[in-house]
């Protein structure tokens, strides 16, 4: 168990002399607690793994340190770093019942067999494995065999941190709620850090208390699923958390107004000191924009579709060129295809190139 | 369930029928014809009955002597050479590297005897085992080892295993290399994250998922070896005396060299039997070992 530090930590596969910008990971600093639970969240290809490769030592960074409760652990070896993994396939092995496979860690290290059956005894239970203990490993699901490579992380009573290489790709979905809950608990009932890769919002969203997302190689936002939602601190993590994203409008910001095409629209804020030169965009969750009839004042859309998702119906419509999604209240229909939009002013966002901007009150 | 009745389709594998038919069947009932009876040449026959067969059983006769010395003689190089070219070529296949130019290099040059007819490969050692003016007689003998495989017949054993191995060990190295290159890389950090050791990764990683290709490479080099003819033939012609003949020149010997057709009709179906036999128990080995896979990989 411990606290992880990253110190301007940074991973390039072609070596340090290549320019930033084609770095796996860009250079990040951010402090994880001991017994928190994390999730790094980004599409495909935004460096997470790498991250996570990088943490669990199977990657030496190029640069920077990760500290493990303060001791400097870069130049380790995986072996050595007292950490767990599980990866995004079940791996187990195959000639051996669930009950060596939680065993081989310790086996490995040269633990006397009395505390060997003892433990895996305890991890068996705490997994509810118990049943499947003298079972072939091969013949059980995809679930249990996840569970069995966890297990066989937290058998070892010294681990340092859990990380999971997005466990939950192969499983059911019905098994993956289940799953999920069952690692929730074990975080609980632990006080384990555990550090969780995936692409699905909904998976980091539920799991973690802090979200980690990443984008291009570079930590964009950290922070709990609220911070997320309220406040995004860069417009990729408004489009990518959140379902349908937030809406990114170019505009120009003058003091407590955005003009949007022509059209002006009013902001809770002001904002004055704008970065001259820079992308100008306001951002607003579909969750705050309405769609009513058309009138005076108002923003008005076509309206493409409208997607019925059971407690909430969200209305996809254009503005000029620029796709917006927005709320569409009970009852709303809409004749001719127009419709105007109602921005509600507290959770407009002002992104100056990409990056969020407080305005003063 | 109903079914579409169409006559048709039997114009369709008609074809297929007759190929077979003249490649296959017709030759194998000349065979059968030919095993129960008994010529003396000018094209006359006599009938015979299972007598050819009684005789290939029975040790005290002639004909079951020799095809019995040389089944047991086919069985024990079949044994030796197993024994020798599967672990070497999985160690061959371990110390193989996993990327790089150098992987090309390694396949291109471990397919080199794999590519060589078998008559060449037998006369490559035919010469380069001679005494007088080959390289391994030569040195062998200048170094005080008394080493002649035309006159000694454990020479000439080691000659022949020596042999096969040099051409058909690469060919296990390279069913291992595939079963290798197959395991997913998360395997050996999860191995590297338990602590395991280089044995423990072999024994409980690398070995058993390289089971299903360990499986054919026996399969292939028992079947290669428990027929093997032109190498042998072509280096020791089967001697010295009886020592290296296999059953198959020992088949040759009796059909074409006294022209005992019946005998060696009734010799080639029973070697063919032992063929298939041992065929179908790999078969049903190898299936049955897919099927108590099919859960897991139904469930993953």
């Amino acid at each position: 168990m411990a606290r992880i530090d990253l110190v301007d930590l940074a991973h390039s596969y072609g070596g340090n002399d290549a320019p930033q910008e084609t770095f796996a990971l860009k250079p990040v600093t951010m402090t994880w607690r001991q017994g928190g639970a994390y999730a790094l969240l980004g599409p495909s290809g935004c460096g997470k793994t790498t991250l996570l490769n990088v943490i669990s030592g199977i990657i030496t960074p190029s640069r920077g340190k990760i500290l493990f409760d303060g001791v400097d652990i870069t130049p380790l070896s995986t072996q050595k770093r007292n950490i767990a993994q599980v990866f995004q396939f079940p791996v187990i092995y195959d000639t051996m019942t669930v009950g060596q496979n939680l065993a081989f860690p310790l086996k490995n290290r040269g633990m006397p067999k009395a505390e060997i059956d003892k433990r895996v005894a305890e991890i068996g239970r705490l997994l509810d494995l118990e049943p499947h203990l003298n079972r072939k490993a091969t013949r059980l699901t995809a679930d249990a065999k996840q569970k069995i490579s966890l297990g066989r992380g937290l058998v070892r009573s010294d681990v340092a941190a859990v990380l999971f290489d997005e466990p939950l790709t192969v499983i059911d979905p019905e098994l993956k709620w289940q799953l999920r809950s069952k690692l929730k608990a074990l975080h609980r009932e632990l006080d384990l850090t555990m550090i969780y890769v995936t692409h699905d919002q909904t998976e980091a969203l539920t799991f973690a208390d802090t979200v980690v997302v990443m984008h291009d190689g570079r930590v964009v936002q950290s922070g709990t699923p609220a911070e997320l939602f309220d406040k995004p601190a860069h417009t990729f993590v408004g489009y990518f958390i959140g379902s349908p994203g937030m809406n990114i409008l170019a505009a120009e910001v003058k003091g407590r107004e955005a003009k949007v095409g022509g059209h002006v629209i009013a902001l809770n804020r002001a904002y004055d000191n704008l970065p001259s030169g820079a992308k100008i965009e306001i951002g607003v969750r579909p969750e705050f924009v309405e769609v009513v009839a058309p009138g005076p004042g108002l923003l008005t859309a076509k309206i493409d579709r409208i997607d019925d998702l059971g407690r909430i119906r969200f209305a996809r419509v254009r503005v000029g060129d620029a796709k917006l999604a927005a709320r569409a209240p009970a009852g709303f229909t809409s004749s001719d295809g127009n419709a105007g939009l109602k921005f509600d002013p507290a959770h407009i966002h002002v992104y100056a190139d990409s990056l969020l901007v407080e305005g003063a009150a | 369930m109903d079914k579409t009745v169409n006559q048709k389709a039997w114009f369709l594998v008609l074809p297929v029928f007759l190929v077979v038919a003249f490649s296959a069947v017709l030759p194998l009932m000349t065979v059968v014809n030919y095993s129960m009876q008994d010529t003396f040449g000018n094209n006359q026959f006599f009938w015979n009955g299972v007598g050819w067969f009684k005789e290939l059983l029975d040790p005290s006769t002639d004909l079951g002597g020799r095809f019995l010395a040389s089944l047991g003689r086919n069985l024990f190089f079949s044994l030796v050479i197993l024994a020798i070219e599967v672990p070497l070529g999985i160690v061959v296949a371990l110390s193989m590297p996993r990327q790089g130019w150098t992987v090309a290099a390694c396949l291109v040059i471990l397919a080199l005897p794999l590519l060589i007819p078998w008559n060449v490969v037998g006369t490559i050692w035919q010469i380069f085992g001679r005494p007088d003016i080959g390289l391994l007689g030569y040195v062998l003998n200048a170094v005080g080892i008394d080493y002649n495989y035309v006159s000694n017949d454990i020479d000439a054993w080691v000659t022949v295993i020596v042999m096969d191995v040099w051409h058909w060990t690469s060919l296990v190295a390279l069913l291992c290399y595939a079963g290798l290159k197959s395991i997913p890389e998360a395997y050996y950090q999860a191995a590297q994250i338990d602590g395991a050791s280089r044995w423990a990764v072999f024994k409980a990683i690398q070995l058993p998922k390289m089971n299903r290709v360990l499986l054919i490479a026996v399969l292939l080099r028992f079947m290669d070896s428990f027929m093997i003819y032109t190498e042998p033939f072509v280096v020791t012609g089967g001697g010295p005396g009886n020592s290296t003949t296999f059953v198959s020149i020992e088949l040759v010997k009796i059909a074409l060299g006294q022209f005992d057709l019946g005998k060696a009709a009734a010799l080639s179906l029973v070697y063919n039997l032992i063929i298939l036999i041992v065929c179908w128990i790999f078969y049903t080995v190898m299936t049955n070992a897919g099927n108590e896979r099919k859960p897991q990989e139904g469930a993953a």
